[in-house]
């Protein structure tokens, strides 16, 4: 039930029948269309798109609404940053309402820094979509004459895409224009500017978690976004994007402590958060910077209530950055959770090896694997000793310890 | 409902024993699709049941059980179910300026120290109740997703410890009843017990007080695809003077409408 990805603008009737909540199944009959998602081909979810192609193939085809992705940020927060601000300027791109979140930047300084949309691409970007289709025209020129059995198979493609397209591309050289920007409706939330009241004292929520626990709920209430709300008005898409939670500016000590006093305020906080969605037209991108977390199995249960996970790992400041065996790539990327949403079986990647590298008009995520060598004797040696002292998978050249290449 | 763990666990809706407490738990993997097969289990042996869903909203259960044959709106309009959504219920307590909806169930939530009395309280109520339907309904059946859920928002395993003791002797022994519980731990089981939250300290504890374990955990090769984990199944059964321990363990995978256990290394994909 692939159903084509509607293009913006235009608002169906169609769409006054959606009732409920917002993980229902939906039916071919009462689709719901806003601008900017698609219901997903497994669960009929509706979904919208990261920003980020590949990371949309890479959680079943984008984000489902009303679910929470938490993104553990890589150490400098450079690359967990960008995904945000992609995820935000799709929102942009797709008029859908955004909120904003931080305790650090002002929320105005991380809008204007949105990547400006690649409008006109998609004659350019064609052939790097449906690459599994080899029998575009282009190939038929230069066919190949020797090797002709290989070529009908597919090209192996390490980068993950799906075939249709959704979402859209950003060149992150330039921001995006002030009239676009300011088209889009948002609202912010900025802690410094909300003076914080002492709570109860037994409460497990700070006092910061509960204020933006609260203006969440009331843009969701005010601007219409419950799925309860009355039909009549067209509905929209909320974008929440949340920066850098459990930090201390948030007033958290998780990650300053052993032993942190407010150990489950971000807990409880990711749990009203799941709460609020579950029941509106809204789908939020959490980032935590988890390397300053000591404990484990607190991160775990924060894991646990988010639907989704992903965790950067930059090779910025280690010793990863110059080794010859990452060279095309700028971090691996870790899926720790994957959503089980109105089904049992979850929508699994078929690899787990997976790194990610930012380019101009890219983030991609690819399948991690050593690059063909083409050469003939040296650098194959000199290769194989890397990969024994780089200690990656342990199935790359772990038994050959002499110097002989043929040595199996 | 799997048909191929009814096998295993020799029971099937019409026969089961009861009394029972089973306890589900997980390392590094996900074992929620049991918590589905119990639900189905039970809401088709026509057991009165009490869920507590914590974790995740009334459509999720609904969407999968819709898959596995059986329709929880209806069981709940026929009274054969009693649904807490905790995720609603959290939001009235989270957000004081909600105007309180009067179920006290998630109190709990306020000042996690006090303990879980408001939801024991709403446990006995639900299962002691007649219901008020004119059909009749079989021995009472508890049924929580997730335990550690209430670790997380601050409740201490003590606590927890306390809340499934009084279930047990209210729900098993009192009314001979079934009861099945989820835990989730994720690191290493030697790893010490005191830093994790406590969730290591409550599945010690509960594994002490159930009488049936189902254990999933990840395959210790590592991730596959075809093969989403195994299950370590242990009776503990009190026999006579000694205590009687089996265990079994199988590998399994999960289907769009249900899942498959096979013994170790006979997964079709690797056959």
């Amino acid at each position: 039930m692939a159903a084509p990805v509607n293009s913006v603008g235009k608002p169906s009737a169609e769409r006054s029948s959606f009732s409920a909540t917002s993980f229902q199944k939906k039916t071919r009959s009462k689709l719901i269309s806003i601008p900017g998602t698609r219901p997903s081909v497994q669960n009929g979810q509706l979904l919208v798109s990261t920003g980020v192609t590949s990371l949309d193939f890479l959680l079943g085809g984008g984000l489902a609404v009303g679910t929470v992705l938490l993104i553990e940020e890589d150490r400098y927060d450079s690359y967990s940053r960008m995904i945000l601000k992609y995820f935000l300027a799709e929102g942009v791109v797709c008029r859908h309402e955004l909120f904003v979140a931080a305790a650090q930047d002002n929320p105005d300084d991380i809008l204007q820094e949105l990547p400006a949309p690649i409008l006109d691409d998609v004659a350019i970007h064609k052939p790097a979509e449906q690459p599994r289709l080899s029998c575009e025209p282009q190939d038929s020129l230069d066919a190949m004459k020797i090797a002709w059995r290989y070529q009908n198979l597919p090209k192996v493609q390490s980068a993950l895409a799906s075939s249709s397209r959704f979402g859209h591309y950003y060149d992150v050289s330039k921001t995006m224009e002030p009239e676009i920007r300011q088209a889009a409706k948002w609202h912010r939330f900025y802690l410094p500017e909300h003076p914080t009241q002492s709570s109860p004292a037994h409460s497990p929520m700070l006092e910061s978690y509960s204020a933006l626990l609260k203006s969440l709920q009331e843009v969701i209430h005010r601007e219409g976004f419950d799925v309860a709300a009355s039909m009549s008005k067209s509905r929209n898409i909320l974008r929440i994007g949340l920066h850098s939670l459990g930090s201390t500016l948030w007033g958290d000590d998780l990650s300053c402590h052993d032993n942190p006093r407010h150990r489950h305020a971000l807990a409880t906080f990711l749990y009203g958060l799941r709460a609020l969605l579950r029941s509106s037209l809204s789908v939020a991108v959490v980032t935590v910077p988890s390397h300053l977390i000591q404990d484990r199995a607190l991160m775990g249960s924060i894991t646990r209530l988010c639907d989704n996970a992903i965790a950067l790992e930059s090779f910025k400041g280690s010793e990863r950055e110059t080794n010859p065996l990452y060279k095309d790539y700028h971090g691996l990327l870790h899926v720790r959770q994957v959503p089980h949403l109105n089904c049992l079986a979850s929508q699994l990647p078929d690899h787990k090896d997976l790194a990610f590298k930012l380019k101009r008009k890219q983030f991609s995520i690819e399948r991690l694997h050593l690059p063909p060598d083409l050469s003939e004797t040296v650098s194959r040696v000199s290769r194989g000793e890397l990969a024994v002292g780089a200690a990656v998978a342990s199935a790359c050249g772990s038994g050959t310890s002499g110097n002989k290449h043929l040595d199996f | 409902m799997y048909t191929e763990l009814n096998s295993i666990l020799s029971t099937t809706p019409d026969s089961f024993t009861q009394g029972e407490f089973i306890l589900l738990s997980d390392r590094k993997s996900d074992a929620s699709f049991l918590i589905h097969h119990f639900l189905s289990f039970y809401l088709r042996a026509r057991c009165k049941v009490c869920f507590l869903g914590l974790v995740q909203s009334f459509s999720h259960y609904s969407a999968v059980s819709q898959r596995l044959g059986i329709s929880l709106t209806q069981a709940k309009e026929k009274g054969q179910l009693i649904f807490l959504e905790g995720l609603t219920e959290s939001l009235s307590v989270l957000i004081p300026q909600v105007t309180s909806t009067g179920n006290k169930a998630m109190d709990f939530l306020r000042d996690p120290s006090v303990g879980l009395r408001s939801l024991y309280e709403f446990v006995q109520s639900s299962v002691t109740s007649s219901g008020g339907g004119e059909e009749e309904w079989g021995p009472p059946v508890l049924l929580v997703d997730d335990l550690s859920a209430l670790l997380s928002l601050g409740v201490s395993a003590g606590a927890v410890l306390d809340f499934s003791h009084y279930c047990q002797a209210t729900v098993c022994s009192q009314l001979q009843g079934n009861m099945v519980m989820l835990v989730r731990c994720d690191g290493e089981e030697e790893e010490d017990d005191w830093d994790d939250g406590g969730s290591e300290l409550l599945l010690k504890g509960l594994t002490h007080q159930c009488s049936l374990t189902l254990h999933v955990q990840g395959l210790p090769t590592g991730y596959c695809r075809d093969i989403h984990g195994q299950v370590e199944v242990c009776w503990r059964r009190r026999q006579g003077d000694g205590q009687n321990t089996q265990k079994k363990l199988f590998q399994y995978k999960v289907h769009d409408k249900g899942a498959s256990f096979f013994a170790r290394g006979t997964s079709s994909a690797v056959l």
